[in-house]
């Protein structure tokens, strides 16, 4: 067992685990933000999506030990945690959750691919979120939430 | 979550409103007889099997619950159903409080399949919040010493009419919890609906972005314990040998223990490892040895094999469940015929939640239970009897499901925490692997559909359905003997397809048995059948050189299956002619009371096709929200592309080949292609809408593509990337 600190929406975390912790569950079952969501193990799903310093980053494949000190990480937890994201809004507007479990994880993927294309093309989008599945099916939706975001910031 | 909610369904009305701290009774209602269901519904069409229970409760402090029977897996009904009571009770949706049903039968039916929430519980449902309504007003009628006509409810409030006098719902509920439950509340005109057939942005959503929302995997109990568990390669594998030192030296692990799986037709034994965090479980888990005995599973679990044993019997006369006409004497004389099979694949439910359960077999011989699953109402006698303890020391909490379509209908993984709980006497929390979901199962069946057709006078006239393979019925149900055609697709193809062969038409049945574990699947065998019918009869109207759409109208007389196809070529510009290199394709099927037609637009591109756009036009009579109905089509057709286009579920020698959805793809973003839906709107009893748009989806694909590039595929699924050899 080894001691770590991470930063996580702005809090800072003690945890004592194994090296080989993978984010993911670190987050779930050490911190109990059970937001994000564990849907493959192997970064093919999307649904443990987070942010690494900004950037989206699959959490079942970043080990406890292999984050640095100054790493920040951003959760859905921490989206939207006062006032509502564009991303969020716009995911209600248009009522784009069916069942909600891959949500979190697409809901990074969006609110990341905003803060670095105000305005994104289909194209854009379909980069931004290729690795997002949702069984569901509400990849129409999603794209249609994201332009609505990107025509309505704050 | 809260657990003290639901002491209402474990305890019944009265311990729940003590325990509330409620200071008297308030009313609860809900259809207490099974007859005076009956009466109503066997004159709109729809039918009702079950009880209901207490289904409505008003506290007197005004606070206005409403029990769920239908768990929500993304379908909409945490929603739907209670809007069912709410317009009749005149609540608003705000104004309630809903709770999910926990299994026990006084609340009746509880399965979410079927697509029968909206169309078992239409009639029921909403003469139950009438009746309650009709009891409030009648309290108040009597406390202002005025005829109940001088009355009426609006926003769980009773209203006198002429005066400012008004009382809410809670002030009344002690008084109407003392009258007769009328026998024949009268139901509102359609007309006057604020609730049903309107779009009103759905409570549950908000937290579904939030990441708030609590799913089966989120379930934390105090004193848990975490379980992953070692399933056979060869699902049915016996345990010769365990090693487990290298699991036990992981930090965390706590114990090795034999475990099963309860499946229906087969029992199979596993491994789990219990560890104090889900993540050393895992390890655990992947750090045993085991040798298996695999005697005779390698052909018996093996879809090659199968589907050979399949194709052997499309030459075989089969058992037959209907025919009009001889089909045999003039399919052998018929100049224009044809005749050839097609196939469907096995397939995997994989939603993105993967099986888990937290159970906790407590030492005073009570049980609870945390299971995102389908059929509360299933599951509690099922598991009371699997552990040998009365329903009644039974709590089951029915969690969200993060997706299911079919597989948390199956409740082996529930089984196996129940299992370890009583073994290890802590909770146990069990968490499937996407590994486990996908090479594990069950599945939807693989099926052929060997298909004969032939016209007179340029008009099909003879249509012969021959389905062939496993049965649902047969394996999970063991309802079907060997000598009788599978009732279900029997009556699927018998009730629902409506084309007008005027000379022959039959379906026949040949059940070709396989130990490989099957379940319903996202609007089960519709899903198999439409493939066969909607692409058969696009070639037998390429063959009598007729557009596919008008050929189908000319044989249809039903007006509803009429306008679903007229307004598809409106909407979708069936008629405008396809540009080069691109083609259109049309399918038609009704399942679950509901119809639906699809058209796909796909274009050539590289040697494959590029699938533009899909337009779906859905029949499915009333409806209580209009963006549900849109948002369930939408994933039908995502669902439906998925099985269309991406790998089947593979078994060789024993083992799945696909485990991940690394080689078990869906659809993903890039691959969306336009989508629009439209309703037709009318006053037909409602149908189904969570399966519905599915089965026309790949049929109209194939179309599409044999009207794009000449090449008719009769195997799914279709690699579209490359459809065109040298």
């Amino acid at each position: 067992m080894n001691k770590y600190s991470i930063t996580v929406n702005h809090k800072l975390y003690e945890v004592e685990a194994e090296p080989d912790v993978p984010l993911l569950w670190i987050l779930r079952d050490y911190l109990g933000l059970k937001g994000t969501k564990f849907g493959c193990g192997i970064a093919a799903c999307g649904a443990c999506t987070v942010h690494l310093n900004s950037n989206p980053v699959r959490s079942c494949q970043l080990r406890i030990s292999t984050l640095p000190a100054s790493a920040k990480i951003t959760t859905i937890e921490g989206i939207g945690a006062d006032v509502p994201h564009p991303i969020q809004e716009a995911w209600i507007e248009l009522q784009v959750p069916q069942c909600g479990y891959c949500q979190s994880g697409q809901i990074m993927s969006a609110v990341a691919l905003l803060a670095k294309k105000p305005l994104p093309s289909d194209k854009d989008i379909d980069a931004a979120l290729v690795g997002n599945l949702c069984r569901c099916g509400t990849y129409d939706r999603i794209r249609k939430a994201i332009h609505l975001a990107a025509e309505n910031p704050k | 979550m809260s657990t003290n909610d639901d002491n209402f369904l474990r305890t019944g009305r009265r311990d729940f409103i003590k325990k509330a701290g409620l200071a008297t009774l308030g009313l609860v209602i809900g259809i207490d007889s099974f007859a005076k269901i009956r009466n109503i519904s066997g004159q709109n069409g729809t039918e009702d099997n079950f009880e209901i229970n207490p289904f409505i409760l008003i506290g007197i402090d005004n606070t206005i619950t409403i029990i769920n029977p239908r768990n929500d897996m993304g379908q909409g009904t945490i929603h739907s159903v209670p809007a069912m009571i709410a317009e009749e009770l005149e609540v608003s949706l705000t104004q309630i409080k809903v709770i999910q049903s926990d299994g026990q039968s006084k609340y009746g039916a509880q399965t979410s399949g079927n697509s029968s929430s909206i169309r078992r519980l239409w009639l029921p449902l909403r003469k139950a919040g009438a009746a309650t309504k009709e009891m409030l007003i009648k309290a108040a009628a009597r406390r202002w010493n005025v005829s109940e006509s001088e009355c009426y409810a609006r926003g769980a409030r009773v209203f006198k009419k002429g005066s400012d006098a008004s009382l809410p719902y809670g002030e009344l509920a002690e008084e109407a919890s003392k009258l007769e439950v009328p026998t024949d509340p009268v139901l509102k005109n359609p007309a006057d609906f604020n609730i049903i057939g309107k779009d009103i942005k759905r409570a549950e959503i908000p937290p579904r972005t939030t990441g708030k929302a609590i799913y089966g995997m989120d379930i934390d109990v105090a004193g848990m314990v975490y379980a992953s568990i070692l399933h056979s390669p060869m699902i049915f594998g016996k345990i010769v040998a365990i090693e487990e030192g290298d699991a036990l030296k992981i930090p965390g692990v706590l114990q090795v223990v034999k475990c099963e799986r309860k499946m229906i037709h087969r029992d199979a034994e596993s491994i789990a490892v219990i560890a104090t965090n889900w993540w050393a479980a895992f390890k655990g888990r992947n750090a045993l040895k085991v040798q298996w005995d695999n005697s005779n599973l390698s052909e018996a679990l093996d879809t090659d094999d199968y589907f050979k044993r399949c194709y052997a019997q499309v030459k075989v006369e089969g058992i037959n469940h209907h025919e009009t006409g001889d089909f045999n004497r003039k399919f052998n004389t018929a100049t224009s015929r044809l005749e050839c099979t097609y196939e469907t694949p096995f397939l995997s439910h994989a939603p993105i939640e993967p099986e888990n359960t937290t159970a906790h077999v407590k030492d005073d011989g009570s049980v609870e239970i945390w299971a995102p699953i389908q059929g509360p109402g299933e599951t509690l006698p099922d598991v009371a009897n699997y552990l040998g303890v009365p329903v009644e020391k039974i709590k089951i909490h029915t969690i969200l499901m993060g997706g299911s379509f079919g597989r948390k209908a199956y409740i082996d993984f529930v089984k196996e925490a129940c299992f370890l709980s009583r073994k290890l006497k802590v909770p146990v929390k069990v968490i499937w692997t996407r590994e486990d979901d996908i090479s594990q199962g069950p599945y939807r069946p693989g099926l052929l559909s060997h298909m004969q057709g032939f016209m007179e006078d340029g008009k099909i006239t003879g249509f012969h359905h021959h389905i062939i393979g496993e049965s649902i019925l047969r394996q999970v149900f063991k309802g079907l003997p060997d000598d009788e055609a599978d009732p279900w697709m029997g009556e699927e193809l018998r009730d629902n397809t409506l084309y007008e062969f005027k000379t022959s038409r039959k379906v026949s049945w040949t059940n070709v048995k396989t130990e490989i574990p099957i379940m319903w699947w996202r609007s089960v065998n519709a899903s198999n059948l439409a493939w066969g019918q909607e692409c058969f009869f696009d070639e037998l109207a390429h063959l009598a050189g007729k557009d596919p759409l008008v050929a189908r109208l000319e044989l249809l007389e039903d007006e509803r299956f009429k306008k679903v196809l007229k307004t598809l070529a409106e909407k979708s510009d069936y008629h405008t002619m396809a540009a080069p290199g691109m083609g259109k394709g049309v399918a038609i099927f009704k399942a679950f009371g509901t119809i639906c037609a699809c058209c796909v637009v796909v274009s050539t591109n590289n040697g494959g096709v590029k699938i533009d756009k899909v337009v779906s036009v859905i029949d499915c009579g009333m409806y209580v929200s209009a963006d549900t109905v849109r948002a369930q089509t939408e994933g039908n057709i995502v669902m439906g592309l998925s099985a269309a286009i991406k790998g089947g579920i593979v078994f060789k020698s024993g083992v799945c080949q696909q485990s991940n959805y690394n080689n078990y793809h869906v659809l993903r973003m890039n691959e969306m292609p336009a989508v629009e839906v439209f309703i037709i709107e009318n006053g037909e009893a409602p149908g189904g809408v969570g399966e519905a748009g599915l089965p026309p989806v790949a049929p109209a694909l194939g179309n599409a593509i044999f009207a794009a590039c000449g090449i008719r595929l009769r195997n799914l699924p279709i690699d579209i990337t490359t459809l065109i050899k040298g």
